[in-house]
Order: C-alpha cells, then sequence, then structure tokens
C-alpha cells in the first residue's frame, strides 16, 4: 500500500479544528489543517466571550482565536487556505479534493461548523450586507439611532438584539411563538430594555428595499394579518445549519444534517473523525468544541496505531 | 501599518483611490469587527504578491464615515475593487485569499 500524504487532514479552523491540530501535531502525526478562508469560525462573529474558562475578564472572538492560532504554531503542522471540493473516503487510505490538487490521508477529521441559517424569504439573499445581517457586532454600529429589526428567540437572538440597543434607537424582536426559548437571565434583560419590542406570533415573509433593506414583510401566525414594518436594518438568528455540504451521504448524518458520532468523535465511517458545532451534540459552545477536538485528535491516533499492528 | 497598505481617510480618498493610476483594493474595516480582523493577514500578502500591480487600501470606517457612505456600505469588511475611479467589484463579507486573487486577476487584464 502507498504511504498516504498525510496522517491526518483536519477540515476546519475553528475552535475543535485548531484543538485537534494542536493535539495531533504534539503526537507527532503527520498533520495538515485545511481552512476555507481564514482560522476562527462562528467564534469571529462573537463580540465578547466571558464562558470559555481561563479567561476571568473575558475576550473578544478574534483575540481568542489569535490565541489559539498562536499556540497551535508553537507546533509542527500545516495550515492551508484551501476549501475542500468533495472527499472520497471509499477505501481505507482516503482522499481529500482541494481545488488545486488531491491528497491522500489515513485519517480525517471533519471540523467545519455551521453557519446561520437562511429564512428562506423573497429578497433575503439579495439585501444580504445590505442592511441584512447576521453578525451584529460587524454591522451593528451602522444602525446608531436608526431602527432595526431582529428575528429569532433563542439566546442569539435575544442577546445580540440587546447588544443592539447599545447603537439603535429601537429594536423589533420578531418571534415565531408566544414566548422565548433563551435563557431566563437573557429574557429577563430583554424584556427590561425599553428599546426592544417584542412582536410576538410573528414571521417574516419577506424583505423590500431599493439599494438597502426599507421594510420587513410580517405577519402574524394567529390572525394571518400581514403587515411591513419600516426598518433600517434586520439581523436574522434562526439557528444554524450544519457545514457539511462537500460531504453528501459519504458520513452519516442526523435528519438537520448534522454528523452523527459516538462518545469517541468516531463516525459512520473508520477513520474518519468529527469536532465541534458540526456534529450532532447537544452544546455548541467553545468549551464543548474544543473538548471534541481533542477527542477527535487521540482517537485518530489510536486509530493509526492500530493500522500498523 | 503593514508594509505596502495604505490607510486611505475621508480627506484623502478622491486622491488615492478615485485618482489612482492602478487599480485599488479597499476594505472597509473597523476595529471592533472581529472578521476585519481576520482578513487581515490576507490583505499583507496580497499586498506582498501584489503590490507593484494593484494598491491595497485599508478604510476605518469609524474614524471615516463619509466614504462608506457614499457607498452605501451598511456591513462589514466590505471590499470594493476601484478601476479608473469606478467601482468594478464589491465584495461583502469575509472571503477566501483565492477569491480576492481571481479578482485581483481578473482586473488586471
Amino acid at each position: 500500500m502507498k504511504t498516504p500524504d498525510y496522517d491526518l487532514v483536519i477540515i476546519g479552523g475553528g475552535p475543535a479544528g485548531l484543538t485537534a491540530g494542536l493535539y495531533a501535531a504534539r503526537a507527532r502525526l503527520k498533520v495538515i489543517l485545511v481552512e476555507k478562508i481564514t482560522p476562527g469560525g462562528q467564534i469571529l462573529v462573537t463580540d465578547w466571550i466571558e464562558n470559555y474558562p481561563g479567561f476571568p475578564e473575558g475576550l473578544t472572538g478574534i483575540d481568542l482565536v489569535q490565541k489559539m492560532t498562536d499556540q497551535v504554531n508553537k507546533f509542527d503542522i500545516e495550515i492551508e487556505s484551501a476549501e475542500v471540493q468533495g472527499l472520497d473516503l471509499s477505501e481505507q487510505v482516503k482522499i481529500i479534493k482541494l481545488s488545486d490538487r488531491e491528497i491522500s490521508t489515513h485519517t480525517v477529521i471533519i471540523a467545519t461548523g455551521a453557519s446561520p441559517s437562511k429564512l428562506g424569504v423573497p429578497g433575503e439573499d439579495s439585501l444580504y450586507g445590505k442592511g441584512l445581517s447576521s453578525c451584529a457586532t460587524c454591522d451593528g454600529p451602522f444602525f446608531r439611532d436608526k431602527v432595526v429589526a431582529a428575528v429569532g428567540g433563542g439566546d442569539t437572538a435575544v442577546q445580540e438584539s440587546i447588544f443592539l440597543t447599545k447603537f439603535a434607537s429601537k429594536v423589533y424582536l420578531i418571534h415565531r411563538r408566544d414566548e422565548l426559548r433563551a435563557t431566563k437571565i437573557i429574557q429577563e434583560r430583554a424584556f427590561e430594555n425599553d428599546k426592544i419590542e417584542i412582536l410576538w406570533d410573528t414571521v417574516v415573509t419577506g424583505f423590500e428595499g431599493l439599494f438597502n433593506v426599507e421594510k420587513v414583510n410580517i405577519k402574524n401566525v394567529k390572525t394571518g394579518a400581514p403587515e411591513n414594518l419600516t426598518v433600517d436594518g434586520c439581523f436574522v438568528w434562526v439557528g444554524i445549519s450544519p457545514n457539511t455540504g462537500f460531504i453528501k451521504d459519504s458520513v452519516k448524518l442526523d435528519e438537520s444534517g448534522f454528523i452523527i458520532a459516538n462518545s469517541r468523535m468516531e463516525t459512520s465511517v473508520p477513520g474518519v473523525f468529527v469536532a465541534g458545532d458540526v456534529r450532532n451534540t447537544p452544546l455548541r459552545q467553545v468549551a464543548t468544541a474544543v473538548g471534541d477536538g481533542a477527542t477527535a485528535a487521540v482517537s485518530a491516533g489510536h486509530y493509526i496505531e492500530n493500522l500498523s499492528i | 501599518m503593514a508594509k505596502g497598505i495604505v490607510d486611505i481617510e475621508d480627506s484623502s480618498f478622491e486622491a488615492e483611490v478615485l485618482q489612482a493610476v492602478t487599480p485599488v483594493l479597499v476594505d472597509f474595516w473597523a476595529p471592533w469587527c472581529g472578521p476585519c480582523r481576520a482578513m487581515a493577514p490576507i490583505l499583507e500578502e496580497l499586498a506582498e504578491t501584489y503590490g507593484n500591480k494593484i494598491k491595497i487600501a485599508k478604510c476605518n470606517v469609524d474614524d471615516n464615515p463619509v466614504t462608506p457612505g457614499k457607498f452605501e456600505i451598511r456591513s462589514i469588511p466590505t471590499l470594493i475593487f476601484f478601476k479608473n475611479g469606478d467601482v468594478a467589484e464589491q465584495i461583502i463579507g469575509i472571503v477566501a485569499k483565492s477569491k480576492l486573487e481571481e479578482s485581483i486577476n481578473t482586473i488586471l487584464r
């Protein structure tokens, strides 16, 4: 059998992938981390992280990523900016298809994370970045003394709506149910905030605007009554979707497209592991992603050891 | 300031960008924007590779509100390629180096 190019290919450079890289490099595996754009992932849009232990003052997402990247780079690992086009996992030696070449490997860790879900309504794609956003820390300051809408009812939606009130004069929080899903303490802060008006039992049916978002089309699900909300911007936080497009059906996914794994991070394909938000997991946090990454790298090491026996 | 990257202000935009002889890539950013800061190393690499053919510039939208207003910028990072004083391409959000290289090669053609 031809020796593959690598012991391990890590796909994705967020906290899960970076941690897997750290553990694999220290285990002296021949490892490459392939990241589509630049290390970070969803954490880059996180304004402030105060639930990752070891940083009692809290820190920004980008600062945490830079610290993680610096730490990984102390060890012997290749990090390449490239997008994975496809996988061939049918043989023992796995093939990763990049845009300019194919690389072969004994093991793979998929740590591609998740992205904000879309509403799937008219106007959404064309107005994205033009007043329509999912990153309050990036775009919130453009809405100083303006009126914005926010869509969702979970932790992200409610917490980021509160953050938006630092800038906006008014935030309409549009939620399809009659109660929020967010953590109680976050809900309480939203209820106490005079700038936030919650539109209960309401869904978004479209966006309108010539150059930028001007109107959000909404509908009350109980009465069926449509309405147009005049706003300067709208933020959408209606959950996340796994970044598994390139995987097709080469590993087993759950009904929402997240990768199924056991406690060793083993997927349905031997030698293929998963870590972080892309996994079918009950909690998606930096703290859980780094745990997954460490476990996946150690499992990959064990798998390779058993190959050579 | 990284080597080869020009800092653009509202007052210098006309001269540095619209009147420039070479094409210009302007990165509209702000210190509070995580994705913008993550893009910074990519722009530095581009300046190193393509710096003699295309001007790579940054515009801090906090300090310079007029220029981003003119281009209706509501989201950062926004990257705009200018050629002969006109907008040739506008990219909203974080983007891979390879995509920017493609755009640079197109604009230099």
